[in-house]
């Protein structure tokens, strides 16, 4: 890398894979926004397991019988009461913006604006429709089934309060998400980064596929289990 | 278009320069007009918090004598002395005082590698502070369920500040975490990737290995404390029952049922013993570079000192519930607990022992920071050795919750730390200010700190064997407590005093220093690491003037043999180092 940074005589063996990992000024080759955000997500990863804890945690002390996730998360279409329907098609939807994510990723490193703004913009759509189903969602657990977080009328009051709370947290990290998409994809259509590379997009994107996976583990531990 | 590293490219990026006062002082960029304003802050609240104290030895020394502490006053202070001195002041002077100014200055840097993101974390930082400060004047006062705010009692009638207290506590937290978030990423995203050149990590200064380590860990530690802080607020505000079990308050039974408070416990010592090492750590490292500078020898073992480090910021996250022998939890814990509590003294140990080596044969300057980081070895070795003691369940279960407790926690993350505080802000003052500070108020401050402090805690110790209970508003008559504890406990409470007075006169020291104190030399203690090598003192915006500093050894180059001066700058070419015949260069070191 540089003429004077050479270390003389590096040893062999262990020692001498911690002085390659140590001896360059940059860890690694990424970045600074790209590691930052990195970082970001393994602090945010120890949030969302913390959560996830402590709802397994109540889950186990609490005195009353849990809720039927299945009767709970059932939705009645053309006369049927199907369960879980819902939240497939949330989880679907979730999942595909990840791909749509993926799509822009690789065409703003082709430098294509308009299809990395398309891309994006449908990423953006995809996330909002998820936070609007899930709005749908909440509105028919308080308003049809009288679920809050300090009660329910099913069982355990611990159910309203985990569910409201991580789905929530998990709510805001995708609202937040789809203004950051929009702020970034406009900028693109702009031209803003002809100069500095499209890294951002990537960096968008890492934000996006931690909030879809934590999303799984959260629709695994919520509904399924 | 690819990404280039910035050592790579031909002409470093421009920076931005501020032009009005008021971008330049207050809502300022710099990482070291920031590392002021964190670090003042932290001071300021640490007075706060120090003179809480006092009020709480008054009351204990001499019971019933002062009106204005009563139980519920007495609770407060004890809650809020410790909640401001862990987080607000330790953790805001360690890291976001000394890790805003040392990491750029140390690794070469002209700023962090986000400095709007740096700024922000500064005023995060006041907003939290302020919401603490807040509590003071609300109804009901501030909480006083304790620094480790253990529900059920911290949200109940009963305890003190339970109505607005507790939630603008808790609210307060969670400002301080994503103020501390910022800062971290900053930091550790700066150490990682903004080293100028030749500054491997195995050429950074233990400052910055400390900083980096407690940085990772408060990343990770903190999200603990966040959920916990979020999930009682939520107990509080909306009547949720996480950490609620069913309670008959008063004969009535309360709206709460299947709660967990032992769930709080865990994620709150999760979170509670990181940041134990969150505050250590920076210590450790500023002591280190303390030291070897003023022993005139290159600190002992550099490469063990950085994976003791490691190690013990390893550990730090599997020892948590030697904090909750005595909560209630599967006593088949206790065993696990205790192993790795015994575990993590080992690289703890081996950095006394380092230290001890870096003095031995030293030529030792006693200089003020020598005499603090000299002390603080001394009081180190005293908390640790008390703290194998807690860590075994079967000693810890009759001393938890005594005065022992109280002593071991204050001589190992209370008093070393500041000592070290103390050691790095005489140590760096010459380069911060551009002026030396007054030796013998230094050294008076030192003796009076250093020897009240043994006058305070040692005879905790023994208070804590006798069975003294900690968190007592009053012993009272009490058969098995004998009436000479109180007699220990005025000569205690007389000791609080001298050393809070004491402390007077380091702010006076600094506050004379800045105008009257000697002009400083650029490098008053011929010190070798990178920050005593700017260009200007103090150092001005951008650090480095027109080109950055190109690193060619480490930061301990003290006494080489055959070199004419007794230290090499670590900026310093091979080629170019002066011999004792005459010659230049063929020392053959560097790490």
């Amino acid at each position: 890398m540089s003429e004077t940074a050479a270390i003389q005589g590096s040893p062999e063996g262990v020692d001498g894979l911690v002085e390659d990992w140590a001896s360059d000024k940059q860890t690694y080759n990424v970045p600074w926004g790209k590691a930052m955000m990195w970082i970001f997500l393994v602090s945010d990863t120890f949030i969302f397991t913390c959560f996830l804890t402590g709802y397994l945690n109540v889950r186990l002390t609490t005195t009353e019988p849990w809720p039927l996730q299945t009767e709970i998360f059932a939705l009645t279409l053309f006369g049927q009461s199907i369960p879980l329907v819902l939240i497939a098609i949330m989880t679907f939807i979730l999942i595909t913006s990840s791909g749509s994510m993926a799509l822009a990723v690789n065409f703003g490193y082709r430098k294509d604006k308009q299809k990395t703004f398309i891309a994006m913009v449908i990423t953006a759509l995809l996330g909002l429709s998820f936070v609007g189903m899930q709005a749908f969602e909440w509105t028919k657990l308080i308003v049809d089934e009288s679920i809050r977080p300090w009660g329910n009328p099913y069982g355990a009051a611990q159910f309203g309060s985990v569910f409201f709370m991580v789905t929530g947290f998990h709510g805001l990290h995708v609202t937040g998400g789809v203004i950051y998409l929009l702020i970034v994809a406009n900028k693109v259509r702009k031209g803003d980064y002809d100069k500095k590379g499209y890294e951002i997009v990537e960096i968008a994107g890492l934000y996006w596929h931690f909030v879809d996976l934590v999303w799984v583990f959260i629709f695994a531990f919520f509904y399924l289990l | 278009m690819a990404y280039v590293p910035l050592a790579d490219q031909d002409h470093e990026q421009e920076m931005h320069h501020p032009h009005s006062w008021v971008t330049k002082y207050v809502w300022s960029q710099d990482h070291k007009v920031i590392a002021i304003q964190y670090g003042g802050t932290a001071v300021l609240v640490g007075l706060v918090a120090l003179v809480l104290s006092l009020l709480m030895r008054m009351q204990l020394g001499f019971p019933g004598t002062f009106d204005l502490i009563d139980p519920s006053a007495y609770y407060q202070s004890v809650t809020m002395h410790g909640m401001i001195m862990v987080v607000y002041m330790l953790t805001a002077l360690l890291l976001g005082g000394f890790g805003n100014y040392m990491v750029p200055l140390m690794i070469g840097a002209r700023d962090m590698v986000f400095p709007f993101l740096n700024m922000l974390s500064f005023w995060f930082y006041l907003l939290s502070v302020v919401i603490l400060m807040a509590s003071f004047f609300v109804g009901g006062g501030p909480t006083g369920a304790g620094w480790t705010l253990y529900p059920p009692q911290a949200t109940l009638a009963g305890t003190p500040g339970s109505d607005m207290g507790i939630v603008l506590m808790l609210l307060s937290l969670f400002v301080f975490i994503v103020a501390f978030t910022m800062g971290g990423l900053n930091y550790v995203t700066t150490i990682l990737q903004y080293r100028t050149r030749g500054m491997t990590l195995m050429r950074l200064p233990l400052t910055i290995w400390g900083i980096f380590v407690a940085t990772v860990l408060g990343l990770f530690a903190f999200p603990a404390l966040l959920v916990s802080a979020i999930m009682m607020l939520f107990d509080t505000l909306l009547g949720t029952s996480f950490f609620m079990p069913a309670i008959i308050e008063s004969g009535t039974p309360m709206d709460y049922d299947g709660g967990s408070p032992i769930l709080f416990q865990h994620l709150f010592w999760f979170f509670g013993h990181p940041e134990v090492y969150i505050v250590a750590l920076p210590a450790f490292g500023l002591v280190s570079d303390v030291i070897s500078t003023h022993a005139r020898k290159n600190i002992f073992g550099y490469r063990m000192m950085v994976w003791a480090i490691i190690a013990i910021g390893g550990l730090s996250f599997i020892v948590w519930a030697h904090h909750m022998y005595v909560s209630g939890m599967n006593p088949y814990f206790g065993f696990f607990f205790a192993t790795t509590t015994l575990i993590i003294a080992v690289p703890t140990a081996l950095k006394v022992y380092n230290w001890v080596l870096t003095l031995w044969e030293g030529d030792i300057r006693l200089n003020a920071p020598m005499y603090f980081a000299i002390g603080f070895i001394f009081t180190f070795i005293h908390g640790g050795l008390t703290g194998l003691f807690l860590g075994n369940v079967v000693i810890d279960l009759p001393l938890s919750d005594t005065y022992f407790v109280v002593a071991h926690f204050h001589m190992v993350m209370g008093v070393s730390p500041v000592l070290v505080i103390f050691a790095s802000i005489y140590h760096w003052f010459p380069k911060v200010s551009g002026r030396m500070y007054h030796e013998g108020m230094a050294k008076a401050h030192f003796w009076i700190t250093f020897l009240g402090t043994y006058a305070i805690y040692l005879p905790m110790h023994y208070l804590g064997f006798l069975g003294v209970p900690r968190r007592y508003y009053a012993i009272g008559e009490t058969d098995f407590i004998p009436a000479s504890a109180q007699t220990l406990n005025e000569s205690i409470t007389i000791a609080a005093l001298i050393v809070g007075a004491a402390q007077l006169i380091f702010l006076f020291n600094m506050l004379w220093s800045l105008r009257n104190g000697a002009k400083a030399d650029p490098n008053p203690w011929n010190s070798a690491s990178l920050e005593w090598q700017t260009p200007d003192t103090p150092p001005v915006h951008g650090n480095w003037g027109d080109k950055l500093p190109t690193v060619y050894r480490w930061a301990y180059d003290y006494s080489v043999p055959g070199a004419k001066h007794d230290f090499i700058p670590q900026d310093m070419a091979e080629e170019d180092v002066e011999m004792e015949d005459g010659s230049t260069g063929s020392t053959a070191t560097g790490a």
